[in-house]
């Protein structure tokens, strides 16, 4: 899938989970809404960028959100 | 006229808990206080003569023939304006009485054409009932005198006539044009004998401000207004009760016929959702269903280049299953999926999501709920725990104060309009939140107390300064949020919406929305006892749609109002069926009753019930298929009743998608503009032709019968199963009722539905089961669905579809009444008359800048393509921001929209497009490729390879 696409989807939700009080918890429910919407190839695919690429392009959270989650996202 | 076979009580019923006792010609009744004598002898039995009463208006007391004898009363008066009193005696038929109406009858006949053997309305003419119930043998004024029977006949409105020689000023039609549309359109013109219904100020009824709802052609009592199907094919001879194929309200009709013909439709005064009105889609514009353009023959073809081939059935199907399997043996069991509408029955949305599991063996399904109210499922899931809103329609009756956000209702929801407007004319307070100046905002007797007229994009920005105002103001319920809703959540809520930065004097910039206005919308909103929010897709078709969603629900939360009648959070679903679709499992995450895939315990028991292993993990949701389709690894797709080439934002992205599969089946019953990117076409079935159920936006299932066999040959949920068993996946049922039973047998929501059960109580809302057996009005009452509601932070964050220099202006778009979705069914029928393309609405200021005039072409580009429109210039609209509809495809409104999304649902930004206008002489050059593609596709459909109908039959 196009890789800007992604991104921009994944920052969108990004954006939505800064503004809530508990990092930690925002970090978790990153993970949980891409495993609960995005279709196992679309995260796959996210990871895999996120892990070749020196500039992701993903907002600050996200990149945190799924270096933590890895293993929920692409189990 | 009056509906066949139901009958008329003269007046309203009346709700009171005093139960008074009177006695009717010698019977003794107890009815409820304040019921009309007439109401009262009709329900027990007798029928007192009548003209100017039924019972859906208020009693008038013109006609003069329902008069009656009280003992111990004076005079002879009339029934239908005399409430009841205790131990009243009442005589209805005396010889006194008898010479009265027969003297009112002659007046009547007297200035009246005598045809009635050639009357559209013989039959079922009350004028003509009542002749012969009160014994007119004889008129001695004779018929020559001074009468209107030359007077000439309105043939203006496609759907129905006026015949003033025929009418008897008995102010039926203006009374309903007010009391049950209000439209305000009719009035008694002049005085004396020279009155006369006039329609606006004495024009035709198509110039008038009439909205043919079709409530003065039942209230007349004669052939006065008479639908133009009754004149050319005769009066009816049974009905079936149906429910309305067009938007969420989901109006109950009474399908009225002669054999397999329908006449007309004629809204069922038994349907909870409408309680007997109807508007001009779902009362006239129903002969799309036998439209020349109707594909009644399978086809397939290898290229979209090629011309279609008629085939049998079985050969259509059997090649469709083959290129499914040869696609998934070549690129993947995900490499084909479904998507499936709103437009479909609840029984078809399972079929199709249960083929889409079971036999595609993954999660690809989608449904058009997707693009209109996909972040409602979202946003009250995590609030209040459920996906679907709060409320019955009736509970607007009790509403004190009503905030319209992001819907049109007069437009998109005719029928719950007119209850809203009820509303409003009895005193209601209203608050109205959208770009443009809607009917709602200013229209006969109605007038909202606040328009908060805000920048397309900024709705969350509004509701947070909303929510500012009314906690740093202290307006909320401190006892509700207590006792009903999580404390971190709502503490936490709380500081976010206390802070300055979602103030309104500090947002106002931003939303464009004064903030002493916001502050005083605000206070009424959170003042009154109760205060209700009806929403629709001015809400959810956002980059914040979800947010905005859950916006809403904390300020119904924070107000404590909700669980109740009179108040909640109402999501004003677009379509029939798009809270249905939803609860059947048509989304790629969910199972039926909104239960996640990777819930094990779940998805084991449709494992079980199925007989076959569910995938566990999400599949692709209607845009993301587009996006795999584009880089190569989704190959085929299982259209059923949604259009999503004209629909779906961004055309050229949808139409490069669909270029680069290999197969596409398309289900529907025209050659829609994705059956022309398809490989296989399998005719569908209107909803005249289908058992069923759709479930409207009030979580009201309601029974679609079919009155007429299928055009086709075979209902759509049978082709489905069809598909399924060619597949290697066996389905057979022999109803749908029987997959009702499966749907009530794994959805703990809709335990108790059942078609004999939805025959017994007309409709059920659910959820419906041990604990609410008939159903529920009004959910989260004691506790909400998910327990302690949840407050959910809503930070605005502005759109990336920003203005710039090179597009200036912001694009919303939206629908009109005559027209529906992307037009296949209306479009088809006469309503053309009222809309016959997509304009585009400008605010002068605009065009003067830009050279544009009122009818000129006006070339519109975005970011994503470039269409021309014809502009229509209205103050309407806010400078800055224009607007335009998507009923027409060569109008290619969609071309213009983009692939912004919703975070949480990627619900399409309709409602936010950067735009340039430019004056232009010329089609643009997308325009002018999609003709040359559509010629070049109507062609491949004439010329197709016709099968031998006959011999298909007989194999």
């Amino acid at each position: 899938m196009n890789i800007d696409n992604l991104l921009k989807m994944a920052n969108q939700i990004g954006q939505f989970f800064e503004s809530q009080p508990d990092r930690e918890q925002a970090l978790m429910d990153i993970s949980t809404h891409l495993t609960n919407f995005w279709a196992p190839a679309m995260r796959r695919e996210l990871i895999a960028h996120l892990e070749k690429s020196s500039e992701s392009g993903l907002s600050n959270i996200v990149e945190q959100s799924l270096l933590i989650h890895k293993h929920r996202l692409i189990e | 006229m009056y509906q066949i076979s139901e009958k008329d009580f003269g007046t309203p019923a009346q709700l009171a808990e005093q139960q008074v006792t009177l006695e009717i010609d010698g019977m003794s009744i107890t009815v409820p206080e304040g019921t009309s004598v007439l109401r009262a002898a009709a329900m027990a039995g007798v029928n007192i003569a009548k003209l100017c009463a039924t019972d859906s208006l208020q009693a008038f007391g013109s006609c003069r023939l329902c008069l009656v004898e009280i003992e111990g009363r004076r005079g002879y008066p009339a029934s239908c304006t005399t409430p009841v009193a205790e131990g009243l005696k009442v005589h209805t038929e005396t010889d006194k009485l008898a010479t009265l109406r027969r003297g009112v009858m002659e007046l009547y006949i007297s200035d009246h054409p005598l045809d009635c053997l050639t009357c559209a309305a013989n039959g079922n003419c009350e004028l003509q009932t009542m002749a012969g119930q009160v014994g007119l043998r004889d008129v001695r004024y004779g018929y020559t005198g001074k009468n209107h029977l030359q007077d000439s006949k309105d043939e203006s409105n496609p759907y129905f006539t006026y015949d003033p020689a025929k009418c008897i000023v008995c102010n039926r039609c203006v009374r309903a044009c007010e009391e049950v549309q209000g439209t305000f359109a009719l009035t008694i013109d002049g005085r004396g004998f020279n009155s006369r219904v006039a329609a606006s100020q004495n024009e035709t009824f198509m110039a008038s401000e009439c909205v043919s709802c079709g409530a003065c052609v039942q209230a007349c009592p004669t052939a006065t207004l008479i639908e133009k199907s009754v004149i050319e094919t005769g009066q009816p001879d049974h009905s079936v009760v149906t429910t309305c194929a067009y938007c969420g309200v989901g109006c109950s009709f009474r399908a009225e016929m002669k054999g397999n013909e329908v006449v007309r439709m004629i809204p069922d005064k038994q349907g909870s959702a409408n309680e007997g009105h109807s508007c001009v889609k779902g009362r006239f514009a129903w002969n799309y269903a036998n439209h020349a353009d109707r594909i009644v023959n399978p086809m397939i073809r290898k290229s979209i280049n090629d011309p279609w081939k008629e085939v049998s059935w079985h050969e259509a199907i059997e090649y469709a299953a083959k290129e499914f399997k040869r696609i998934q043996d070549k690129f993947g069991r995900t490499s084909i999926g479904g998507i499936v509408s709103s437009r479909c029955t609840n029984e078809e949305d399972y079929l199709v999501q249960k083929l889409v599991r079971a036999a595609f063996g993954n999660n690809n399904v989608d449904t058009c709920a997707r693009v209109c109210h996909s972040p409602t499922g979202y946003g009250l899931k995590q609030t209040l725990g459920e996906s679907a809103g709060t409320q019955t329609f009736k509970s607007v009756d009790e509403a004190d104060v009503i905030m319209v956000i992001g819907a049109n209702p007069t437009d998109g929801h005719p029928v719950f309009a007119s209850r809203m407007k009820r509303r409003l004319r009895q005193g209601a307070k209203l608050i109205v939140i959208d770009p443009r100046s809607i009917n709602l905002v200013k229209s006969a007797h109605i007038k909202a107390d606040y328009h908060l007229k805000l920048k397309p994009g900024t709705n969350v920005a509004v509701i947070s300064a909303i929510a500012h105002v009314i906690v740093t103001e202290q307006l909320h319920d401190k006892e509700f949020i207590k006792n009903r809703c999580e404390e971190k959540s709502f503490n936490d809520w709380l500081s976010f919406a206390s802070r300055a930065e979602n103030s309104p004097e500090a947002l106002e910039a931003v939303s464009g929305v004064p903030a002493p206005l916001l502050r005083q919308a605000a206070r009424l909103y959170a003042s009154f006892p109760n205060a209700a929010i009806y929403y629709g897709l001015g809400v959810t078709e956002h980059a914040q749609g979800s947010t905005m969603v859950m916006g809403i629900a904390n300020l119904a939360m924070v107000t404590g109002n909700i669980g109740r009648a009179g108040v909640g959070v109402n999501p004003l679903r677009g379509q029939n069926n798009v809270q249905g679709a939803c609860d059947m499992g048509s989304f790629p995450h969910e199972l039926p009753g909104y239960r996640h895939v990777s819930d094990n315990a779940i998805r084991n028991q449709f494992e079980a019930a199925w007989n076959v292993t569910i995938e566990a993990e999400p599949g692709l949701r209607i845009p993301n298929m587009f996006e795999a389709a584009l880089d190569g690894s989704f190959k085929g797709l299982y259209c059923q009743g949604e259009d999503i080439v004209q629909s779906d934002p961004n055309t050229q992205h949808v139409t490069a998608a669909l270029s680069a599969m290999e197969c596409i089946v398309v289900q529907d019953l025209f050659l829609n503009e994705t059956a022309k990117f398809a490989h296989v076409f399998l005719p569908g079935s209107s909803f005249l032709e289908r058992d069923g159920t759709f479930t409207n936006a009030e979580r009201r299932i309601s029974r679609i019968r079919q009155v007429m066999p299928p055009k086709a040959g075979l209902a759509d949920w049978e082709v489905t199963m069809a598909l399924s068993n060619a597949l290697g996946y066996p389905m057979n049922y022999r109803h749908p009722s029987e997959i009702m039973d499966e749907v009530a047998s794994l959805t703990p929501t809709f335990s108790g539905v059942s078609y004999s059960r939805l025959d017994e109580l007309g409709s059920i809302q659910w959820p419906c089961n041990t604990l609410a057996p008939e159903g529920t009005e009004v959910m989260h009452v004691d506790e909400f669905v998910r327990g302690k509601g949840k407050f959910i932070i809503t930070q605005y964050v502005p759109t990336d579809e920003k203005v710039t220099r090179r597009f200036p202006l912001l694009l919303t778009t939206g629908r009109v009444l005559s027209q529906y979705n992307v037009g296949a069914q209306t479009r088809r029928t006469e309503n053309v008359q009222w809309h016959d393309e997509d304009q585009l609405e400008v605010h002068p200021h605009d065009a003067e800048e830009r050279g544009i005039t009122d009818g000129s072409w006006v070339g519109v580009e975005s970011r994503a393509g470039k269409t021309v429109l014809r502009a229509i210039l209205s103050e309407r609209m806010q400078p800055g921001v224009v607007y335009t509809t998507f009923h027409f495809p060569e109008s290619g409104a969609n071309v213009i929209t983009t692939d912004n999304s919703d975070w949480a649902s990627n619900c399409p930004e309709y409602k936010v497009t950067a735009i340039q206008l430019v004056a232009v002489k010329e089609s643009s050059q997308w325009q002018n490729n999609y003709q040359a593609f559509n010629r070049k596709q109507i062609r491949f459909l004439s010329d197709r390879e016709r099968i031998d109908t006959d011999m298909v039959e007989n194999s």
